[in-house]
């Protein structure tokens, strides 16, 4: 087995003259809990869509288990899009069902337990549930894979603070101990406990790596403390003599 | 006893310092059973790796001792435990006189304070 679970070796994207990933090297080990923290649009989706194989690299290239994206790589990773995509005319036990097919290394057992915590019966049609439900029903059978690698687009950005302890305490439970969990969100002072490193991205290249507790340690900062630092956008005070206007250019 | 990680410390160290009150406590007794580090860092909402850290400092400091067939158990040294409690208490009182420092009492008078406190 490799030792280094996700290798980015000069890894790019590009959309037409945006650049959306730029030389991204980043090699991450198995058994980490890592967070990619980035403002909106600095590509931490663009990045996780890359490893799943559903974007090309312009530049560079990515491996999983020593593999480039394809059958073997899609086998060993779950992967919480950004948006919901399943058929809404669905129920709930229709989709365990349709995991069940799919994956083989999915738990149903497990999920129906996590469906009845949270409230979620067999017989409920994803059409009527709420946004917040939708997002903990699509987690739900996310993590109950037995997956090497977890991909987690913003898991937490659309439920309520109570619900957002829950989904992290059955993050921290239910993953595979050798697997990796990445967690995409901005959302940082609420998951700053559960991370071993993070990732800061700042408009498509990576500012920042390294073990949080060794973060805190080094700048006496929590790693939300220093997120705010890095990103800083001073307000605008209207003040409209200096600078240029780039806008209209 | 609640979990409550907070500021700008390191995680692992706060773990430890609460480790150590509840061994004080008496919630892990003297000889005890620590539970183990997954329905720990469960129960505190942390990185499992994080609390391995902060135990492997326990065991560091004696507090506690591995064993490969009843897991981790707190120390049975009441000397060390003791010495350790004494320290914690020093730390509050200073924290305490610094406090009424900080409202304008010398130290006389808040001892004295403290001792018409029922």
């Amino acid at each position: 087995m490799e030792d280094n679970l996700i290798v980015c070796t000069d890894l790019s994207k590009r959309f037409g003259v945006q650049k959306a990933l730029d030389c991204v090297n980043l090699t991450i080990g198995r058994g980490r809990i890592v967070g990619l923290l980035g403002p909106n649009g600095s590509g931490k989706t663009t990045w996780i869509k890359l490893l799943c194989g559903l974007l090309q690299p312009t530049g560079g290239s990515v491996t999983i288990d020593g593999e480039a994206p394809g059958v073997h790589t899609k086998s060993v990773i779950s992967y919480l899009p950004d948006r919901m995509y399943f058929a809404d005319w669905m129920v709930a036990g229709d989709l365990l069902d349709y995991f069940e097919d799919f994956y083989k290394d999915f738990d149903r057992q497990r999920a129906e337990k996590m469906c009845e915590a949270l409230g979620i019966r067999a017989k409920d049609r994803i059409k009527s549930m709420s946004k917040g439900t939708k997002e903990k029903l699509q987690l739900v059978v996310v993590m109950s894979r037995q997956a090497q690698l977890y991909l987690l687009d913003e898991p937490i950005a659309g439920v309520d603070p109570a619900a957002r302890d829950y989904i992290l305490g059955t993050i921290l439970t239910n993953y595979n101990p050798q697997g990796t969990v990445v967690i995409s969100t901005h959302l940082i002072a609420d998951v700053e406990k559960i991370l071993d490193e993070v990732v800061f991205l700042k408009e498509g290249q990576i500012v920042c790596h390294d073990a949080v507790d060794h973060l805190r340690e080094a700048t006496g900062k929590s790693v939300d403390a220093l997120f705010r630092e890095i990103f800083r956008t001073a307000p605008y005070g209207g003040d409209f003599t200096g600078g240029e206007n780039t806008w209209e250019g | 006893m609640e979990w409550i990680i907070e500021g700008d410390r390191p995680i692992w160290l706060q773990l430890y310092e609460q480790l150590t009150l509840r061994i004080i406590a008496g919630i892990y007794p003297m000889g005890g059973r620590i539970p183990p580090v997954r329905e720990l860092a469960a129960e505190a909402g942390v990185n499992p790796n994080t609390m391995q850290r902060a135990l492997a400092y326990l065991e560091d400091q004696g507090l506690a001792t591995s064993n490969r067939t009843a897991g981790r158990l707190v120390t049975e040294d009441r000397e060390l435990l003791d010495a350790i409690r004494l320290q914690l208490a020093k730390e509050r009182i200073q924290a305490y006189l610094q406090g009424m420092k900080v409202l304008g009492y010398t130290e006389e008078e808040a001892k004295a304070l403290l001792l018409k406190e029922e």
